[in-house]
């Protein structure tokens, strides 16, 4: 398998993580899932550096982000699939 | 030669096993450093442990500061250690301690003394100790009388995914074999509390660590926050790496005790295990200096320690072994990197392979050789304070 672009710990997650520097906007990214090994492409909507995730589905405000199959927070500002996903739209429940 | 499943450590007076070999020499509080580390350098092959406390504290941070010290002195892979104070009762309490051990201990009290003759007498014993400890040989010993700790910093997304569960694939290997562990970050588990209390191996554990779990949201955070804990947790460091929230930093964080491992007991800060062989949780700050300081006082030898965007904290007595799969900071900061496991982000290695690499890496700073932090003079020695001294 060439390498990755993008991966996603848990087949229900709705973020991925960027794993390559320079990502830019536009490209077609291969995303995998490490959890069983699952591969898909996707096309990412904006430059997204290193560790940072990019959302796989479309985002209201309100919804849950998941990641390890897990709540991780809240949406704050809606985003589309292949947007940028971190502070400016996702926030904790905690506090 | 040693085999993949032993190393050569220094057998202590206890039965238990050092990886380095130091003879100490340990202020009992701030006003004393200055005498501490003049011995150190008369006397070639010591080392100071100079701190920022130790005077008018009371009640459980006094419990915890002589339970800090002592278990410093006490650590297997101290020697010998000089105990220096400036009163004579607290440093013969800490001299007591250490004792307990069998090994070589002595105390020097300042007042009415003055610090050049407690100096002069200090140094003598000091120069007598390492006599005495640079005569131990290694020998050999197997891989399950290690106690290892871990701990991440500077966490980002990558340690979630590549470095955190090369720590956890280490202990579900390491564990069944014998081996002590600790994992802790009381404060960094918030968001994957639920999934941590499972993960006790009786519902006793999972309860007392939701109790240490809820009595830090309730005393620290409730009472001190002037916001919210969004400017601390995660850091600047960690959302500069990608991680958004505390539940996504706490269950990447989770990823250091593996996939089978269970905890047996939770303990308190720097509190050393009673339990037998096995992995326990404790109490600590998520603060990377303060957190190993505690471990490293509980008796544990070496630190595993996952980082993303790049922590360089080390220890003076416990060798800090770093791990990291951010490509980007293997590139920018490779001199702090003992295991890169970047090849799990490009599924060129697999965690199992990552875990092999981590074990490996253990056993040779077991042996001797020294890591990232240690070659760089990473000695960060840093007590946990509860309250305010009286």
């Amino acid at each position: 398998m060439s390498e990755p672009h993008l991966l996603v710990h848990h087949d229900g997650d709705n973020v991925g993580v960027v794993v390559v520097e320079n990502l830019k906007a536009g490209t077609e990214m291969l995303c995998v899932v490490t959890e069983n090994n699952t591969d898909f492409k996707m096309t990412v909507n904006h430059d997204v550096p290193i560790g940072h995730k990019v959302a796989l589905v479309d985002f209201a405000e309100g919804d849950t982000v998941t990641k390890y199959g897990q709540d991780i927070g809240r949406v704050v500002a809606a985003a589309s699939k292949g947007d940028h996903i971190h502070t400016q739209n996702l926030k904790t429940k905690r506090w | 030669m040693t085999s993949n499943n032993s190393f050569h450590g220094y057998r202590r007076e206890n039965g238990r096993v050092g990886v380095r070999n130091y003879v100490a020499i340990l202020p009992v509080d701030d006003i004393s450093n200055a005498a501490c580390e003049a011995v150190a350098n008369n006397i070639q092959g010591t080392m100071a442990l100079p701190h920022s406390y130790g005077r008018l504290q009371f009640g459980e941070d006094l419990e915890l500061h002589f339970r800090t010290m002592i278990g410093t002195g006490a650590n297997p892979n101290v020697a010998a250690c000089i105990v220096i104070g400036i009163e004579p009762e607290w440093t013969q309490v800490i001299v007591d301690g250490i004792a307990k051990t069998g090994k070589p201990v002595a105390g020097f009290s300042i007042e009415q003394n003055g610090d050049i003759n407690t100096i002069a007498a200090a140094s003598r014993q000091a120069k007598e100790f390492v006599h005495m400890t640079s005569e131990y040989q290694r020998e050999e010993c197997d891989m399950s009388e290690l106690w290892v700790s871990t701990k991440c910093g500077e966490s980002d997304t990558t340690t979630g995914l590549s470095s955190c569960p090369t720590v956890g694939n280490m202990y579900d290997k390491l564990l069944p074999k014998g081996i002590y562990g600790v994992f802790g970050e009381t404060s960094e588990i918030t968001g994957a509390e639920h999934l941590c209390e499972a993960r006790a191996a009786t519902p006793e554990a999972g309860k007392k660590f939701m109790k240490i779990f809820q009595a830090y949201q309730d005393e620290v955070i409730e009472p001190y926050k002037t916001s919210d804990l969004s400017d601390s947790q995660p850091t600047k460091g960690n959302i500069l790496g990608g991680l958004t929230t505390i539940e996504e930093k706490a269950l990447g964080n989770l990823e250091k005790i593996g996939r089978t491992s269970t905890y047996i007991d939770a303990l308190g800060p720097a509190e050393a295990p009673e339990k037998g062989a096995g992995l326990y949780f404790m109490d600590t700050s998520s603060a990377a200096a303060e957190c190993v300081t505690l471990m490293a006082a509980a008796g544990y030898v070496v630190h595993t320690f996952p980082t993303g965007q790049g922590n360089v904290v080390g220890n003076p007595i416990v060798p800090v072994i770093k791990i990291t799969g951010n490509p980007r900071t293997v590139r920018t900061m490779g001199e702090h990197v003992d295991v890169d496991v970047s090849g799990v982000l490009r599924r060129e290695m697999t965690i199992d392979e990552a875990g092999d690499a981590l074990i490996e890496n253990i056993r040779r700073t077991a042996n001797g050789r020294l890591t990232a932090a240690e070659a760089l003079g990473h000695k960060e020695f840093v007590m946990t304070k509860l309250y305010r001294s009286a």
